[in-house]
């Protein structure tokens, strides 16, 4: 494959006006599928969870999933669009093995949800508000492995196999407007929206939302206007882009990528591409026209679902504090700086921050706990830091800290033991003899005898220059173990040597 | 007992309730039948002879010991091949689902199992249900018992053929224009297609799933109303499917035989297929009118009424309905089932698997309207296709409306013309599609309707059906009118018109 030209991002973005626009795809946690009473779960053998109606067989009906639709309402609503009062499901017709009937059960002209929004905030700040043109249910399909080919891909292989264990699986897809005006953020609000989303299903409960497994899609349609001109460019959608990281780069290399061709003369092909994590790069898929003709048609074997105004209601009532009005009220109960505070967010420990704090904690202390330290030892063994320590046993620790019984050292000590397993905080202090020694006496004489060995330290602290203090608190420490507490050190240095 | 084969469903069954003949003779019997003279007929695709006579064993034996059976248990049925059922071939008609064994039953065949019916075999029928002759069959069509160079109607001739050749008691059908109450007309048979919803449709073959619809075919239409009992209801399966209760139609027939129901009855006759139009055969038009004195003889108020919509209802079924089946047989594609065939030349993929598949395993009639269908969901031309064919439904249903706010029942001839020569109208398409003009409205509209028959035409001695139309959910009322008519015609007749019917060949049989 011919690698692109890439224009350099900044002139790209002086020449261009980018416009994007995504489509979310996510999969919902309901015990069964869409359309049938079969099991929506993996890991068991291939065709396992199937039944004539998931398999497409001749006679199978389709049923739907009311926890499904009850879950499309609960996100709709979260994402502030209007639910509709009645809507159909239609068929998109196309032939593809992996799609048992040839047609695949979605919605057309007339989604569950429609018109909404999202603010989502940049690192920098900077907030954008995202709209939502629609939320639609419909089915996936199932899952081809192409076998014989070196690369996995259908490309060179021999056979293909196919497994409906996913086929008929609920999936909500939420898709935007089209954003212009993030300019030289687009590649972050990419990024932004889609873990908004994310978190906003998780929240909601309706999905694993886990993007690494494929619970959460996303195709990110990138077009470039360039400067004054009104209308759109030609747009490219990119399929199937499954981490935050990834959107961001994506979209980035989108922008890169068609600024060259439109720089060299050339004009951008509608079409999908494919998105290679490897390589960080994206490569043709198939052309793509607006007069893609599916046949949409509503689908006949079901009946329009007209959830009633109460139950819509009703279900508003158990949205749960979303995801970016929860953050706007930490952070400013917590008073983090905007940094401090996506520190928190990006490391997923929103929960346990805020558990800690309940428990106790100063939420500085509890930010520095678990951004720090744990999360230090988390990225060490390969796990979340929530996993390791409870936040209660944060807010222990803190809170000795904070009356001056532990050290930040000890502090880490007592951690380690607890991560350790000996035990709770108390436990591991008693068995590990981990207390800061006050007797004045221990220090003092581990005191005169660093000052004693450091004659020069003695005579500049005399000399005024009080921060040459600080070599000995090094030694002082040292000589105790860490177990003592430093600010008491100091202060005796100073008496010692005045 | 005599022939057991000439027994209605309700008398055999009420031998083998007074244990006068076991379910394995009444099976065997029909076994008997169908082997002397399907030969001739071609009713079936598949015969279960020995699935039948163990079942019809297992039903003796429950019988036997006591056991509470269902009012028709160990009376056997023929399933239309259109009907997934478990143990048999289940080919809607096609090459391609040739020897296609389902890993299921559809739920009215789950349910006639359940209440201890015996399954003979399976039906011939036009390929997915598309034609009103049975000769769009892939395995050869079905003929005429009345006159075996002529056709049974379609699409389930072969049921219609079974009952009318007395080679099973009761059949199951599917109507999507028709498809149970013209070849009911043409064979002399009854048959009753419910209101859209009243019978599952899981694991029926869908030719149009709007307009498909399960139902009985039969001899009689208290038959009908006990099959009809058996099969009826709500199936979660079948999301279409009403969730009320529904009476008895089987009381509903014995009501109306009793007779006095007809009286004040207001019977309306639907101007523009009541048989005056160009199209309908003198003799059809003669017997309608004869049936129409005797209800008004017999108390009932005729008044005539016009659905001015229906001369848009052939052109807006042949829209939905090859949109929908073009879409529904799509499924059919060599990847999970059926056919596969192999492209003779050049590269094996999948696209030209299926391609080849179809090509070979779909008949010219599929082909056509699957063509018709995927044109007319085409971008651009949906809304002036099939956006205008559902409108002229939404008319036809007003129609429906307006007339039922005045009658009880509609009444017309079930087909145009009697029973047409093999071959006659098989390239004609389009005549063959006009054939449908009586029966297509109900499906559109979502109505049920019967048709019983109401003699033999005077100029070719074929028999001639009556079409009943009620509103929707009123399906007892079907009953009760078809059966009080149907009791004045064989007081007329001296017997059931079948009596009359010419003796099949059954020399083989020796």
């Amino acid at each position: 494959m011919a690698k692109d030209a890439l224009l350099d991002y900044d002139t790209a973005i002086k020449l261009y006006e980018p416009v994007i626009g995504f489509e979310v795809h996510v999969e919902l946690n309901t015990r069964t599928k869409m359309f049938c009473g079969c099991a929506n779960a993996f890991g068991q053998g291939a065709n396992t969870n199937t039944c004539p109606t998931c398999l497409g067989l001749p006679g199978g009906l389709p049923q739907v999933n009311g926890k499904a639709i009850e879950s499309a309402i609960r996100l709709g609503l979260a994402l502030g669009c209007e639910i509709a009062e009645n809507c159909r499901f239609a068929r998109k017709n196309y032939f593809y093995p992996d799609l048992a009937k040839n047609f695949q059960t979605s919605q057309y002209d007339e989604p569950i949800a429609h018109d909404g929004a999202v603010v989502v905030e940049l690192e920098s700040g900077r907030e954008i508000e995202i709209l939502i043109e629609r939320a639609h249910m419909e089915e996936d399909a199932g899952k081809l492995t192409h076998v014989g080919g070196a690369t996995g891909r259908i490309q060179g292989a021999d056979h293909s196999l196919v497994d409906f264990n996913r086929g008929g699986v609920p999936l909500i897809e939420i898709v935007t407007r089209i954003i212009d005006g993030a300019e030289a953020d687009a590649p972050e609000v990419g990024r932004a929206y889609v873990g908004a989303v994310r978190d906003l299903v998780k929240a909601l409960g309706i999905s694993n939302a886990r993007m690494e497994e494929g619970n959460v899609r996303c195709d990110a349609n990138v077009s470039l206007r360039p400067r004054g001109s009104g209308t759109l460019g030609t747009r490219t959608e990119t399929k199937n882009v499954n981490s935050l990281r990834s959107i961001e780069r994506a979209v980035r290399y989108e922008i890169q990528r068609q600024a060259a061709v439109l720089e060299s003369g050339g004009t951008i092909t509608q079409e999908t591409r494919h998105w290679h994590e490897d390589s960080g790069t994206t490569s043709p898929g198939r052309p793509k026209s607006d007069a893609d003709d599916y046949r949409y048609f509503p689908e006949p074997d079901l009946v329009p679902v007209a959830p009633s105004r109460e139950w819509v209601a009703e279900l508003a009532g158990t949205l749960p504090e979303l995801p970016a009005s929860r953050r706007k009220r930490l952070r400013a109960a917590w008073g983090f700086t905007a940094l401090e505070f996506q520190d928190v967010v990006n490391g997923d420990l929103l929960d346990a921050v805020e558990a800690t704090v309940a428990a106790g904690a100063a939420p500085a202390d509890a930010r520095k706990w678990w951004t720090g330290e744990l999360t230090r030892i988390a990225n060490v063994q390969g796990v979340e830091a929530s996993e390791l320590v409870t936040p209660g046993q944060v807010a222990e620790v803190a809170a000795l800290v904070a009356s001056g019984d532990l050290t930040d050292r000890l502090a880490r000590q007592v951690l380690e033991g607890v991560i350790a397993g000996e035990g709770s905080p108390a436990e591991v202090i008693e068995r590990r003899g981990l207390r800061v020694v006050s007797d004045d006496g221990a220090l003092i004489a581990a005191i005169d005898q660093a000052l004693a060995a450091q004659p020069d330290v003695l005579a500049k602290i005399r000399d005024g220059k009080v921060q040459a203090a600080g070599a000995v608190i090094g030694a002082v420490m040292r000589a105790m173990g860490g177990s003592a507490d430093a600010a008491r050190v100091r202060e005796l240095i100073l008496e010692r040597a005045g | 007992m005599g022939d057991l084969t000439r027994l209605s469903a309700a008398a055999l069954a009420a031998a083998l309730a007074a244990r006068e003949v076991s379910a394995v003779e009444a099976v065997q019997a029909h076994l008997d039948r169908i082997a002397a003279v399907d030969g001739d007929v071609h009713a079936f695709l598949h015969v279960a002879s020995d699935a039948a006579l163990a079942a019809a064993a297992g039903i003796d034996a429950q019988r036997a010991g006591g056991e509470p059976l269902g009012p028709l248990a160990g009376v056997p049925i023929a399933i239309k091949d259109v009907l997934c059922t478990y143990d048999m071939p289940s080919t809607a008609g096609s090459r391609i689902l040739e020897g296609w064994i389902p890993p299921y039953d559809a739920t009215v065949v789950a349910k006639l199992r359940a209440a201890g019916l015996i399954p003979l075999g399976k039906t011939n029928m036009d390929e997915f249900a598309m034609g009103s002759s049975t000769e769009h069959s892939a395995y050869g069509p079905t003929h005429n018992p009345w006159d075996l160079a002529r056709t049974p109607g379609g699409s389930g001739g072969g049921s219609a053929a079974a009952l009318a050749s007395f080679q099973a008691p009761l059949a199951l059908g599917s109507d999507t224009g028709g498809s149970i109450r013209q070849p009911a007309s043409v064979t002399g048979t009854v048959g009753v297609k419910p209101t859209y919803g009243a019978v599952s449709r899981y694991g029926a073959i869908a030719l149009a799933s709007s307009l498909d619809q399960v139902g009985p075919v039969t001899r009689t239409m208290l038959d009908a109303g006990l099959l009809h009992d058996v099969i009826g209801g709500h199936d979660p399966l079948d999301s279409t499917s009403l969730a009320e209760s529904w009476p008895s139609m089987a009381d509903a027939a014995r009501r109306g035989a009793e007779g006095g129901i007809l009286s004040g009855l207001k019977v309306g006759v639907v101007r523009e297929i009541a048989g005056t139009g160009a199209g309908f055969q003198a003799g059809v038009r003669t017997l309608f009118e004869q049936s129409i004195g005797i209800l008004a003889a017999n108390g009932a108020e005729i008044i005539e009424v016009s659905a001015p919509s229906f001369e848009y209802a052939v052109a807006a079924y042949y829209l939905i309905l090859p949109a929908e089946a073009s879409s529904n047989l799509a499924r059919m594609d060599s990847v999970r089932f059926g056919l596969r065939v192999q492209p003779s030349d050049g590269p094996m993929t999948v696209e030209r698997a299926m391609s080849a598949t179809r090509g070979a395993g779909f008949g010219a009639e599929v082909k056509r309207r699957i063509i018709l269908g995927t044109y007319a969901l085409s971008a651009g031309y949906y809304d002036a296709y099939y956006g205008s064919a559902q409108k002229v439904r939404t008319l036809i249903q007003r129609d429906f409306a307006a007339a039922f706010g005045v009658v009880d029942v509609l009444l017309s001839p079930s087909s145009p013309t009697t029973a047409f020569q093999l071959g006659s109208l098989v390239d004609d398409p389009l005549a063959m599609y006009l054939n449908d003009i009586t029966t297509i409205p109900a499906n559109l509209a979502g109505i049920p309707g019967a048709s019983i028959p109401i003699g033999l035409a005077p100029e070719d001695g074929l028999p001639v059906g009556l079409q009943l139309l009620a509103p929707a959910r009123a399906d007892a009322r079907l009953y009760e009118v078809g059966a009080a008519i149907e009791t004045l015609l064989e007081d007329r007749w001296g017997g059931p018109l079948l009596a009359q019917a010419p003796a099949l060949n059954t020399a083989k049989e020796a």
